[in-house]
């Protein structure tokens, strides 16, 4: 009774039930999710999970050139679970992609960018670059050696840029190399800016799902059977249906997280660098400098440039073709010219296609990591198959308006499966 | 077969992150081959010794200044009292970090090189690189200290448990090696030869670099001896919060059809 009388007293000041309402208990979600949907609520877990360690982390770590790598062995020995906390970050950073990057694809297999979705797609394709922004600042901040370098090699990229490279790279370090105040200002940036950011376009990405409706695996839209109640006849709502399915996707996920933070923090290499044990050194670099895995794809698109061409500079083409990599998925929703959506109902140019896509974005993420001139995989030079992989990686975007359109397609069903 | 695209997909996500999860093998500089050493943290005793071999032999010159006596006595289960009487440099306190006494300027004057901090090269080289440099220094005249590195060329550090191992010579055999293409003769160390024993046999030098070994890898994140142990009981846990929260999940699930 009290809570009742609670209640309607906050209705009246504060419209609490509505948005319950409206965004849990009457919000209606089709009753098909698979597997693939439970990244987008384990996104929000991680996000949530960086914010509270990185909070905790904040209290100890010191953003001084001179005491930043001993702040965060502080962190490791002396503070009460600071290993925890920093394990977590960690972990949580590199978790993040794998979750982000499954989240994706996810929209490129049931085709959940194309119409009405649209700007709930760029939302995301948004959200995806502020958290590799964030990523990159906040892999500066252990002041390793790996951080250094690996942040002196990205910076130093923006000087490829004619006329203004040097000076703009410059002003981004805030001085001639990565320097003390490079790293006071990435912390600002880490810490408050690119966290503020990322949480107000989670809140847009989500304000805009919700006004549109989630997509499904069978790539039709629920609200267009309405039963006689108004409702939606696939669809079930979000409380409680999906609030206890993802409670067992959070845990599993959990599970899984918690394995590598305590068992194996570094992944072999992977989530930690060897390299990064060492304090930043402006003398030696390390033998070899590699990013983390989930920006390596991305690097080897960038290396695959060897030959200047209209005059212009090797280095500069991995650039601009860096920043194209970026830029292309955000037109996604209008080079898909397919009459479906889901995967499920498309022909074997679109399946081919995708698996193709996958294939060359592992190999350049695998590529990413290795010496351009060796050879690690079969045949060809690591350099080589990069330049294959990104030949596939823009391939699938820019021969969709012709392969999505040609490729036989099946009728959806009128209701979900 | 509808779910036919969605499992193929699925599988190529799998392999990718198999094999974007093979881990990195440790190699040493100049393609040396490491050798393979066994760490169990669980060997108190054996953390123990490798922790006096470091205070002994390495604190005189680097430091480990990351790290703190009490901490190490703590861990290892050596009282305050003990770690005054035996392992502090005078004037230091327990809770004090490990640091030389050896000014930076000087070392630098000395060696050519400050010798580097400690605490974390158990993580920055790995368990088996320190097994091998450790085992792997021969007599050199040619080098200034007299001594050489075979994992570790020119290194500027002499070898400071020579009391304990002896000192080895290195055999040298021409080996042909294709080089940019060509065949070239190239002259590498075989193997060492013991030409004066130290204090040590062999196996038993074996054994102590192995428990100095021990010792760095556990300086390097005491927390090992923690979070395993932890972890265990954070999985346990949350495997046992899955149960009730699957059977929600199936009761309210049940009417969905």
């Amino acid at each position: 009774m009290m809570a009742r009388r609670l209640l309607h007293w906050i209705d009246e000041r504060f419209p609490l039930s509505k948005v319950w309402n409206e965004h849990m208990a009457q919000y209606y979600a089709p009753k098909n999710f698979n597997l693939w949907y439970f990244f987008g609520s384990l996104g929000l877990l991680v996000l949530v999970l960086q914010i509270v360690t990185g909070i905790f982390l904040t209290m100890h770590y010191k953003p001084d050139s001179a005491l930043a790598f001993a702040s965060v062995e502080y962190i490791m020995r002396d503070v009460p679970w600071g290993w925890l906390m920093r394990y977590m970050h960690s972990t949580g950073a590199s978790l993040f992609f794998i979750v982000v990057y499954l989240h994706m694809f996810r929209a490129l297999l049931y085709g959940s960018y194309r119409a009405p979705r649209e700007l709930l797609w760029i939302f995301g394709m948004v959200i995806f670059i502020a958290l590799m922004a964030e990523a990159f600042m906040g892999y500066l901040l252990p002041w390793g050696n790996m951080s250094y370098w690996g942040a002196q090699v990205i910076i130093s990229l923006f000087g490829a840029i004619p006329w203004i490279g040097e000076g703009l790279a410059e002003w981004i370090r805030g001085d001639f190399v990565v320097s003390d105040a490079t790293l006071n200002r990435f912390f600002a940036f880490h810490v408050i800016a690119l966290p503020l950011a990322l949480c107000f376009l989670v809140y847009l990405h989500i304000v805009a799902l919700h006004k549109v409706g989630s997509n499904n695996p069978d790539g039709i839209e629920i609200k267009e059977n309405k039963g006689a109640d108004g409702k939606p006849v696939d669809g079930i709502p979000f409380h409680p249906y999906y609030t206890v399915k993802d409670i067992v996707g959070a845990l599993v996920f959990l599970i899984i997280f918690c394995i590598i933070v305590f068992f194996v923090p570094d992944m072999g290499g992977w989530f930690l660098e060897r390299a990064n044990f060492e304090p930043a050194n402006p003398l030696q670099t390390p033998p070899d400098i590699v990013p983390l895995w989930y920006f390596t794809p991305y690097y080897s698109i960038l290396r695959a440039f060897t030959y200047p061409f209209l005059g212009v500079d090797a280095k500069l083409w991995g650039v601009i073709f860096m920043g194209l990599s970026l830029l292309v998925p955000f037109f996604l929703p209008w080079l898909d010219r397919s009459p479906v959506k889901s995967m499920r109902y498309r022909g074997w140019m679109s399946k081919w296609s995708l698996g193709a896509f996958v294939v060359a974005f592992i190999v350049l993420g695998y590529m990413g990591t290795k010496n351009p001139g060796n050879t690690d995989l079969f045949w060809f030079q690591n350099v080589r198959w990069a330049q294959i992989g990104t030949v596939f990686y823009f391939a699938y975007f820019f021969l969709m308006p012709f392969y999505s359109k040609w490729d036989r397609t099946r009728p959806p069903p009128e209701r979900v499966r | 077969m509808k779910r036919a695209p969605t499992l193929v997909l699925a599988a190529l996500c799998l392999a990718g992150a198999a094999l974007t999860a093979a881990p990195a093998r440790a190699a040493g500089a100049g393609g040396v081959e490491l050798d393979a050493v066994h760490i169990d943290l669980g060997d108190r005793a054996a953390l123990q010794r490798g922790a006096k071999l470091f205070i002994n032999y390495c604190l005189s010159c680097h430091s480990a200044s990351y790290m703190r006596y009490n901490r190490l006595g703590r861990d290892l289960g050596i009282s305050d009292e003990l770690i005054k009487k035996n392992l502090l440099f005078a004037g230091s306190q327990v809770g004090d970090l490990m640091v030389t006494t050896m000014p930076a300027e000087d070392s630098q004057k000395w060696f050519g090189v400050a010798p580097p901090d400690l605490s974390l090269t158990g993580r920055a080289r790995g368990a088996e690189w320190l097994y091998t440099y450790m085992r792997s220094f021969y007599i050199d005249h040619s080098a200034p200290s007299g001594w050489n590195n075979k994992l570790f060329e020119n290194v500027a550090m002499p070898h400071v448990l020579y009391e304990l191992q002896g000192v080895q010579r290195p055999v040298i055999a021409a080996e042909e090696e294709v080089m940019e293409g060509r065949l070239v003769t190239v002259e590498k160390i075989q193997r060492f030869e013991l030409v004066r024993p130290g204090k040590l046999t062999p196996a038993e030098y074996d054994q102590a670099v192995s428990d100095l070994t021990h010792y760095m890898v556990y300086m390097a994140e005491p927390a090992q001896l923690q979070r395993y142990t932890v972890g265990f009981w954070v999985v346990v846990f949350l495997l046992l919060l899955l149960v009730p929260a699957w059977l929600l999940k199936k009761e309210y699930w049940k009417d969905v059809h």
